[in-house]
């Protein structure tokens, strides 16, 4: 059973800024539900609380950011990338001003529906110039993170969890900028995964190693620059072909950036996507989702069955029986 | 697929004023939103208290609306709106037909879903058991309502957005020269959203006067008061600035609220309604969580024990 961590980021915020007096804390009415509850209480006149009213809060970043500060917004990714994309891009992005701009409840971890879920964050912070683009995995990276974006010279979004978050990776081993893990090695199949999809893929490439398949995994957490050589290595190096996995839309995130990279590199292998199908979704509990839009690890199997070109036996009970962590009950009616 | 469903209460004519039914009514809706928050082991029970009275008297008192056209026992998720998708609905049926002379209700802060729908049973508009699928996998009697949640017609999570679309269903229903209005409940969080202050320019602009706003002015957010957070005050005259009709009422005082909206329709002005209402109104027990109100989360088995006391109580308490 790996170890889960309950609310990393607020703890760790706190004491990550003790030294930092130029890192400021904006906050647009989530503050707890965001974890910055903690930094709040502990340097009060470093936080600012901007009201729901996430336009005009991405100017305040921008202006405080020109004056030498560095803001670490605090939203829902939706509130984040959605409603105030011109601000984010032509007050931050443009001028290329060191904003922290922190969502969270990525994807469908949220049981708020479509107006919660960020299923294209990564697409739309992506497409902006300037914006560096990451995403933590777990417990180790949701901490090591910070460090990653504050050495950055420019915008960076992080897509942040929040809440019970599973360590997947040791303590000691902190996100690096660029750089992806390789979880495991095999000439058959690649698997790239990112956020919480790592978790999923992890439940599946173990069933699929004892079914004799050679599965190479990659899990990435710099989204944006997306060239760390390691990638390209991996995908050109397997027989079968590659499969990514995102808790986003297969549009504009993951499977669209290891796409862009295979056809510039001429890598002559199949992709599959696994993520959602140019879909919004609805209101529900995360492992109910991850399993309608095809996200879970039994989809990863059938991806790889798909690559293989042959039923691989892999029964639901087998992938119970490789089961991580387990979903906290607490899970689905957070609040938002 | 569509049933007819009543839409009086057994109730109601028992009551012998229509004050003294939306105080039951308001009263029978914090209880079933008490209820659901235990059962759910949290949820949204202060907004249950402060807007029990302005969404009951809207239903009531003010909204012209026919009966509900949709099941009384609601419809599963049918899959989102697209050019592939026949089966997607909203929930607008739950307030009656279209018509050009009947009104019709948008409701903007859809956290506050769960009091609509108990209010919607309260009404008949839903079955007793409509709650069942309530915050259930694949329902859409969703925690935060969306357009297919009984009794919603716009998608608004994403607060401060539904404010102009009513707007333009305002507009529309001027151009085809229709009688009915066009009624929106927002909350008090949604006047940090310059969208909001960007309709109501619009709004005054081009004269509507066939929409009228109910606002919940709780005074409360995510974070705690607004006033710690970030002010709105002064709304009322901020509102009649922008060229808005105001009033200023105690939002559980069913006649005053009723009031404010009486007439409303022929002129070119749109109609704010702030209702002054309390987080707490029915459910003392919550003021000693304040400043943090906003979302019921039980800190302990005694707590919840508390609150569990108090649902009987108030259920001994309502008449039969
Ligand atoms: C655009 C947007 N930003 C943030 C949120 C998250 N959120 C949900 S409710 C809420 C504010 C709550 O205040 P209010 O609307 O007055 O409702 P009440 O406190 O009465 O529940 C916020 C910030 C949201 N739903 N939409």
């Amino acid at each position: 059973m790996i170890e889960t961590v309950t609310r990393p980021h607020r703890e760790h915020f706190v004491r990550w800024a003790a030294q930092r007096p130029e890192v400021l804390v904006l906050s647009a009415d989530l503050t707890s539900s965001c974890e910055a509850d903690g930094f709040r209480d502990t340097y009060p006149e470093r936080f600012f609380s901007l009201g729901m009213a996430e336009q005009n809060m991405m100017g305040f970043a921008a202006g405080l950011a020109r004056e030498g500060f560095f803001p670490y917004i605090h939203t829902f990714a939706v509130f984040v990338t959605r409603r105030p994309f011109d601000q984010v891009a032509m007050a931050i992005a443009y001028p290329n001003l060191p904003v922290r701009l922190v969502g969270f409840l990525p994807g469908l971890t949220t049981p708020g529906g479509v107006t919660h879920q960020a299923i294209d964050d990564v697409g739309l912070m992506r497409l902006i110039p300037n914006m560096t683009v990451l995403e933590a995995g777990d417990a180790t990276e949701v901490t090591s993170v910070l460090d990653v974006a504050q050495a950055v010279d420019g915008p960076v979004y992080i897509r942040q969890l929040r809440g019970e978050v599973p360590r997947l990776f040791p303590a000691e081993a902190p996100m690096q900028l660029g750089r992806c893990r390789k979880l495991a090695d095999g000439d058959d199949l690649c698997v790239v995964s990112s956020g919480i999809c790592t978790e999923e893929a992890l439940r599946a490439t173990s069933a699929l190693r004892a079914k004799g398949l050679g599965v190479r995994h990659l899990h990435v957490s710099t989204l944006k620059p997306f060239d760390d050589p390691a990638v390209l290595e991996a995908v050109a190096g397997v027989r079968l072909g590659v499969i990514t996995m995102e808790n986003h839309s297969v549009i504009g995130g993951l499977g669209a950036a290891v796409a862009e990279l295979m056809a510039e590199h001429a890598v002559g292998r199949r992709l599959l996507r696994l993520g959602l199908k140019d879909t919004y979704a609805h209101g529900a509990g995360k492992a109910y989702l991850l399993r309608e839009y095809g996200l879970d690890a039994a989809a990863l199997v059938r991806a790889a069955e798909t690559l293989a070109q042959t039923p691989l036996g892999i029964e639901d009970a087998d992938l119970a029986a490789v089961r991580l962590g387990t979903l906290s009950a607490a899970e689905k009616t957070e609040d938002l | 697929m569509s049933q007819a469903a009543a839409t009086a209460s057994p109730a109601a004519s028992a009551a012998d004023s229509p004050a003294s039914e939306v105080r039951r009514v308001a009263d029978a809706v914090r209880r079933r939103v008490l209820d659901y928050t235990l059962k759910n082991n949290g949820g949204y029970l202060s907004q249950a208290c402060s807007s029990a009275e302005t969404l009951a008297t809207l239903y009531l008192r003010v909204l012209r609306l026919g009966p509900s056209t949709a099941p009384l026992v609601p419809r599963p998720f049918a899959g989102v709106p697209g050019p592939d998708n026949p089966d997607a609905f909203t929930g607008a049926d739950y307030n009656g037909p279209r018509a050009p002379a009947l009104d019709r209700f948008i409701f903007s802060p859809v956290h506050y879903a769960l009091v609509l729908y108990s209010l919607l049973i309260e009404l008949g508009r839903l079955g007793p058991n409509g709650l069942d699928a309530f915050n259930q996998d694949g329902s859409t009697v969703e925690l935060i309502g969306a357009e297919h949640s009984p009794g919603h017609e716009v998608t608004a999570g994403s607060l401060g957005q539904a404010l102009s679309q009513a707007g333009g269903i305002a507009l529309a229903r001027r151009l085809k020269g229709e009688t009915g209005r066009v009624w929106v409940f927002m909350s008090d969080g949604e006047f940090q959203e310059g969208q909001t202050w960007e309709a109501f320019a619009a709004l005054a602009h081009h004269r509507i006067g066939n929409l009228g706003v109910y606002i919940d002015a709780n005074a409360q957010q995510c974070d705690g008061a607004m006033a710690d957070t970030m002010t709105i005050e002064p709304l009322a005259e901020r509102l009649r600035a922008v060229g808005a009709e105001v009033h200023e009422v105690d939002g559980h005082d069913s006649d005053a609220l009723a009031a404010a909206a009486e007439g409303f329709g022929g002129g070119d002005r749109p109609l704010a309604v702030i209702a002054r209402t309390d987080p707490c109104r029915g459910v003392e027990l919550m003021r000693e969580r304040a400043p943090k109100l906003h979302y019921l989360r039980f800190k302990s088995d005694a707590e919840r024990q508390a609150y569990q006391q108090l649902l009987a109580a108030l259920s001994v308490e309502a008449p039969a």
